[in-house]
């Protein structure tokens, strides 16, 4: 729905191009497509910004991440004891679920805020995701 | 209570009396005894003669994690193995065994099939569990109740009376804070439940206590205690003699507080460092492979009913002279 209402504005702005461009005089109708495509990218979404927090000595790092909004994280955990990554909270925004040594868990944050989170094992884990 | 051993006092230089506590670390046992509400500890020894009258012997066994399997660690099945050989070679097989919990490392069909099966191999009347957070954080203790929980309520807790004695499996391992505290829990609906279980008891009923996080708190930093465990201590106040035997920190601790003796067990498994003596609570590095067995074992008590005393002896798997002594 949303793609047909960008092309047919965009074919309404070409036709209104064409007319100005007609009416100074001249035919390059191809001049009035190129400059109503140019704003396209300003409305597509951020480019996806990518972080890890690396799991080592029971300690998640970095202790506070920072990223984009849309960015995907990803929890690697390098101890020799299982640990999770959960959202504190009754129905946390994420859950890594059980990651056993070398396991990875990855989730994209879509929504502003700031995220604290632990390990379910082991609970002195705290950490804290801030999406911006 | 002064020959109990707080360390590994083998390092260095060995007097007398580091000999005794030595001999204590390195696997002749410790023996601890209530009498009036007053716990002794002593090395085994002399005194542990005395106990061989105990009207019944129950043993704990706690943090078997079974299922992990990294570095000198790899043989947890075999280290459950042999604490399962060194109770079934009791001269008196105890009439009750307790583990308190972490049965298995990552809370696999296949490691509880292998716990079960083991636990089944000891010659005693009866086993009964509580569960650690490795058994319950993967989907909220589901296959732990429905192999373990049995006659259990809530998410596990249950009491019972054995010979005189009244025992009490607490739970505070089912993350009822969702990572508000570092600490276990117990909860209103359990604690409200133990407050009732107990009204009905009389005052002179020696009690023991087991669940798997201490209910005392021994370092907050690494989560080691029980943040509603001091209500739970209030309800055991009046009783004369208490005893409440922990697991999870993988190394044996004891505490005297009034009339509750606290009791910490050392690991089917592998050990975890002295609280605050390491970066994190994770297995200890560097144990030698031949110093192993050292660190890991079981608790066998006796109850004398007579006397009221309760004894516990430790004993690590290094421990063979020890136990032919029992």
């Amino acid at each position: 729905m949303k793609s047909r209402i960008r092309w047919m504005s965009v074919s309404v702005a070409a036709i209104a191009g064409g007319l100005i461009l007609g009416a100074a005089g001249m035919t390059e109708g191809n001049i009035g497509l190129g400059t109503t495509t140019a704003p396209a990218p300003t409305t597509a979404p951020d480019v996806s910004s990518a972080a890890t927090v690396e799991i080592d000595n029971f300690n998640f790092k970095p202790r506070e991440l920072t990223v984009k909004v849309g960015a995907t994280v990803t929890w690697a955990n390098h101890d020799d004891v299982p640990h999770t990554a959960t959202g504190k909270g009754k129905s946390p925004a994420f859950d890594s679920k059980m990651l056993d040594t070398d396991d990875k868990f990855s989730f994209t944050f879509k929504k502003a805020g700031t995220y604290a989170y632990y390990c379910k094992v082991h609970p002195h884990m705290t950490a804290t995701i801030v999406v911006k | 209570m002064s020959k109990y051993i707080q360390k590994d006092e083998s390092k260095d230089g060995i007097d007398r009396r580091g000999f005794l506590t030595c001999m204590a670390w390195a696997g002749a046992g410790m023996v601890w005894a209530m009498q009036g509400g007053i716990l002794r500890s002593r090395a085994l020894g002399a005194e542990a003669v005395g106990i061989a009258g105990a009207d019944f012997t129950f043993a704990q066994v706690s943090d078997s994690h079974i299922g992990f399997n990294k570095g000198v660690y790899s043989d947890v099945v075999g280290t459950f193995q042999q604490t399962v050989d060194r109770l079934n070679a009791l001269a008196k097989p105890p009439s009750l065994v307790l583990h308190t919990g972490d049965l298995t490392h990552l809370s696999k069909p296949a490691e509880f099939d292998t716990v079960a099966q083991m636990m089944k191999s000891i010659k005693t009347g009866q086993s009964f569990y509580v569960p650690g957070e490795h058994d319950y954080f993967v989907d909220n203790g589901q296959q732990y109740l429905d192999r373990f929980g049995k006659g259990t309520r809530g998410s596990g807790w249950q009491s019972f009376d054995f010979k005189g004695v009244h025992f009490v499996g607490l739970v505070n391992v089912a993350n009822l804070s969702n990572g508000q505290t570092a600490l276990g829990v117990l909860g209103d609906e359990q604690l409200e439940w133990l407050e009732k279980d107990l009204a009905g008891i009389k005052a002179g009923t020696p009690i023991v206590v087991f669940a798997h996080v201490p209910l005392w708190t021994v370092y907050e930093k690494w989560g080691w205690g029980t943040q509603d465990g001091e209500r739970a201590l209030r309800y055991l106040k009046r009783f004369g003699s208490v005893s409440v035997l922990n697991g999870h920190i993988h190394q044996v601790l004891q505490k005297v507080e009034g009339n509750v003796s606290f009791h910490t067990a050392r690991s089917t498994a592998f050990p975890q460092p002295e609280p605050g003596k390491a970066d994190s609570p994770g297995p200890m590095k560097n144990v030698a492979a031949e110093k192993l067995k050292s660190y890991l074992g079981l608790t066998t008590v006796d109850y004398v009913e007579h006397s009221g005393m309760l004894a516990t002896t430790d004993l690590t798997l290094a421990d063979a002279a020890g136990m032919k002594r029992l």
